[in-house]
């Protein structure tokens, strides 16, 4: 956390969220420090071949934009309303009734009327209607229009990156408006300009070269599975064994590469390496790990979608080397709006993979029958349900968890009850959070699409308010202690933002409540959770 | 004072100068009661079909239905059919339930801070009673004005006319449909000035609508109740207009006149404004599509091959390091570097 950072009751006492005097055309945007995420590494850039790789920093006047900047803006909006239904339909209907406006969490976390909905799609309308409509060069002004200049961009480049993509706007919207495909677009036309942050451009990279946006290497990611391995030993006395690169396994398992880095995200991927232990001394289950294909997550999604498509591209063609039946997706949040509205699409059909079943329960997921990639709560529901885990809920007894639905899997998918029945299977003491705030109106952790960087943390905390504000409320009426979620950004972002709005609360992956309740042949008698933490009354005699 | 809704007003003012000045002063009856209305009719439905053409013409590449419920997965997880369909039937649904009902306006929700720390969220069913008064009262206006394009006026239309008479107040009755259509038209217009954020995004393409809307309104109701406009032949008007034989009847007064250039601007304006989110709302891509990518596969047709890392690549530079942790590879260290570094 930043030195400088308001303390969480002067962010809030300072919101006003009363528009300026001045009309939004005519308010000019000031790009302010802990606003905004710092430009792209040009060594990420060019690793990738994306346009103008060059160092530039969005302080400065120059932005050491090519000398066509604006044709190229124009031409790329062109290209995409051609392109994209969405994109032309969503330019022209929007009525600003407003109903967006109170649904954003960066518009209720900031207050400023540029990040309501409405309006940050409005930035873009106005030069598509100067550029593209005969009213709009027309009327001018009056019809909504204004040319595209430097400022212009700016405020763009600004606004674009302070909406993540949520979609919650679009669940209200009359008309299923969804400013997340407008953002995409802006940031796609960014792109073009070589106008990308460094949290994005760099792990997208990295996961081009390395295969997940860490910049982990092969040596290096089954060192850092083989040190779960030892602290899943330390802890339940059974030393498990994950497989790697492994041609004829079952499935491949691929997962968001910041669980196997960053607490609390590592305690998930030791549920993970619990359970597939699990299914393989039982039911001689087979998953294998990739290196190549070691990232979930796809960054490449927040640049366009052509370097969506050149990252998830691992996936299939890592699945069909191994010779695999199907793949099985770990919690991630945007990785799994990739997988399940995107990855067919591009790069599919995958006809080298099996319709996916459980050979464990016989199962068949006809939902992935042409995709073939199965959601890991969807794969765990059904062995909790069909009765195929030995689970022992009493070491979740400490925890009284509340569960934050992620954007991308419950507005991108619906994926809302398979993670709430693990939950309920594995812990005694779950909450609810208010209804407006969960499921398909959940909140954002204010930190998705590539803006969990540490140099714009106001914008992070001011964007995590809503979510952070019913955890409290949950905390508060239920004492509740634990946050669960099924995403990898979500754990990073919101352990963040429990520390600053509800320091008693902390995050953790709903596969790590499964491994602390799993039971293995041969356990010892596990007083400590994945987290090395005593579990209360099951710790020594007086457990201090 | 904002100068948005300052000039809508002024030009529905000038507009209704236009008629009423061209009609009274200078008897272009013709050009009001026939050429205009013919041109703003051909402008509505050319223009209507050459937009929604033309969004039709841009492919919908990807699924992305916004997902307002349980998906469609295991056997025993209950879905939301209608909110997450994953069928055309479920999507048929919830797209009439978009169109017909605003489902997705009535979940709208007001967020307010209280208590200085606390986010609360209620239920904010203005705006979609609003929005629902003023469609449904503006829909039952259109169709009760089929009575003078329809000769006799079938029995459906009169029975229209005598709910929408329910009130039986005055002679003619007052049609509760007209006064709806006011009431909503203006408090869509108050919350767009009293509601800060909302005026701060609104444009004068937003107000001039709603002016325009309640200039035909009003229009319309001084010539049924005040003016008492001479029904018998603005129905000879309109029947001519549909029957292609044009005529101006001599005594049916100026507001008649004011009301069918409104209406006609109203007409002309559609297609090239918001308006047209009546047609755009079955086009949306997050609303009309179901939830089933994974289980069927969607195409996009301009789907083209990208430059990607290949495995070989990546094993290229690995492989030293790799073999090193014991990971499996497809080609082996060539002899001559290992060789080179005993």
């Amino acid at each position: 956390m930043p030195d400088d950072l308001f303390k969480s009751d002067e962010l809030l006492s300072k919101l006003d969220p009363t528009p300026p005097q001045t009309g939004w055309m005519d308010t000019p945007v000031q790009i302010r420090k802990g606003m905004y995420c710092y430009a792209s590494n040009p060594k990420s850039v060019e690793y990738v071949g994306l346009p103008n790789a060059r160092a530039w920093n969005p302080l400065d006047d120059d932005w050491k934009l090519p000398e066509n900047w604006e044709e190229i803006i124009f031409e790329g909006f062109r290209e995409r309303l051609d392109r994209f239904r969405s994109f032309k339909v969503f330019m022209d209907i929007c009525v600003r009734c407003g109903a967006c406006a109170d649904k954003c969490h960066s518009f209720i976390g900031t207050g400023d009327p540029k990040n309501m909905p409405v309006l940050r799609a409005e930035l873009l309308r106005s030069v598509y209607r100067k550029d593209f409509t005969t009213a709009g060069k027309i009327l001018g002004k009056l019809a909504g229009s204004r040319k595209l200049t430097l400022d212009v961009l700016k405020e763009w480049w600004y606004y674009f990156f302070q909406c993540t993509e949520c979609r919650r706007c679009s669940v209200f919207c009359p008309f299923g408006i969804d400013t997340a495909e407008i953002t995409m677009m802006a940031r796609e036309l960014f792109n073009l300009l070589g106008l990308n942050i460094d949290w994005i451009a760099t792990p997208v990279a990295n996961c081009y070269r390395t295969g997940n946006h860490l910049g982990i290497q092969p040596h290096a990611f089954k060192d850092m599975l083989d040190f779960f391995v030892d602290d899943i030993e330390d802890i339940t006395g059974v030393h498990v064994e994950p497989s790697f690169n492994k041609k004829g396994a079952d499935i491949l398992f691929i997962t968001p590469s910041s669980d196997i880095f960053a607490d609390p995200g590592t305690y998930t991927t030791m549920g993970y390496l619990i359970l597939f232990h699990f299914l393989k001394e039982q039911y001689g289950f087979d998953i294998t790990w990739s290196t190549y294909a070691s990232e979930g997550g796809n960054f490449g999604s927040f640049t366009s979608h052509e370097t969506m498509k050149r990252l998830n591209s691992k996936m299939y063609a890592e699945a069909q080397r191994l010779g695999v039946k199907w793949i099985l997706g770990g919690e991630c949040g945007h990785m799994w709006r990739v997988i399940h509205q995107y990855m067919d699409t591009m790069n599919g059909p995958a006809d080298f993979l099996a319709e996916p079943v459980s050979p464990i329960t016989g199962t068949k997921f006809e939902n992935a029958k042409a995709t073939k990639v199965v959601h890991i709560t969807e794969f765990t529901a059904d062995l909790i349900k069909q009765g195929k885990l030995d689970l022992n809920p009493g070491r979740n007894d400490h925890l009284r968890v509340t569960y934050h639905d992620s954007c991308n899997t419950s507005r991108g998918m619906g994926l809302l009850d398979e993670p709430r029945y693990i939950i309920k299977n594995t812990c005694k003491n779950f909450y609810e959070m208010p209804r407006n705030t969960i499921r398909e109106q959940t909140f954002c952790c204010g930190s998705g699409s590539g803006l969990n960087a540490g140099e714009n943390m106001e914008l992070r905390m001011a964007g995590s308010l809503p979510r952070a504000n019913a955890v409290k409320y949950v905390h508060e009426k239920h004492d509740v202690n634990m946050l669960a979620c099924i995403c990898a950004i979500d754990r990073a972002a919101l352990s963040v933002a429990m520390e600053y709005w509800v320091p008693d609360v902390d995050v953790t992956g709903v596969h790590e409540l499964v491994g602390n309740a799993l039971n293995l042949s041969g356990q010892n008698e596990r007083t400590t959770d994945l987290r090395s933490e005593p579990i209360p009354g099951l710790e020594g005699d007086d457990g201090e | 004072m904002n100068v948005n809704y300052i000039f809508s007003l002024l030009s529905v003012i000038v507009l209704f100068l236009l008629a009423y000045v061209g009609v009274e002063a200078a008897g272009f009856q013709i050009l009001f009661g026939v050429i205009i209305p013919y041109l703003a009719i051909i402008t509505f439905i050319a223009g209507f079909i050459y937009r929604v053409l033309n969004w039709a013409r841009s492919p919908v590449p990807f699924r992305i239905p916004s997902t307002c419920g349980q998906q469609k997965s295991l056997s025993w997880i209950k879905p939301a059919r209608i909110d997450n369909p994953s069928t055309k039937m479920g999507v048929v649904i919830r797209m009439i339930l978009e169109v017909l009902f605003f489902r997705s306006l009535f979940r709208n929700t007001k967020c307010q801070l209280k208590e200085g720390d606390k986010l609360s969220y209620e239920w904010e069913k203005w705006l979609w009673l609003g929005a629902i008064a003023f469609h449904w009262s503006f829909l039952t206006v259109v169709i009760r004005h089929f009575r003078f394009f329809i000769d006799p006026v079938p029995s459906c239309l009169q029975l229209l006319e005598k709910v929408d008479g329910f009130l039986q107040v005055g002679l003619p009755g007052v049609l509760f449909s007209g006064i709806v259509l006011l009431a909503a038209v203006i408090f869509l217009f108050l919350r767009r000035v009293f509601i800060p954020q909302v005026r701060y995004v609104s444009l004068a393409s937003d107000f001039f609508p709603l002016f325009l809307i309640i200039g035909v309104a009003i229009s319309g109701i001084l010539m049924r109740h005040f003016t008492k406009v001479d029904v018998i032949g603005v129905k000879e008007l309109t029947m001519g207009l549909v029957t292609f034989r044009p005529k101006i009847p001599s005594d049916v007064g100026s507001a008649f006149y004011v009301h069918l250039f409104f209406v006609s601007v109203l007409m002309a304006y559609f297609p090239f404004s918001k308006l047209l989110h009546l047609g755009g709302i079955f086009m949306s891509p997050t609303r009309n599509l179901a939830n089933n990518s994974r289980r069927i596969r969607h195409i996009n047709p301009w789907n083209y091959p990208v430059e990607v890392h290949t495995y070989e690549q990546y094993e290229d530079e690995f492989r030293e390091k790799m073999v090193e942790v014991g990971l499996p590879v497809e080609k082996e260290i060539a002899p001559t570097i290992s060789e080179e570094k005993e």
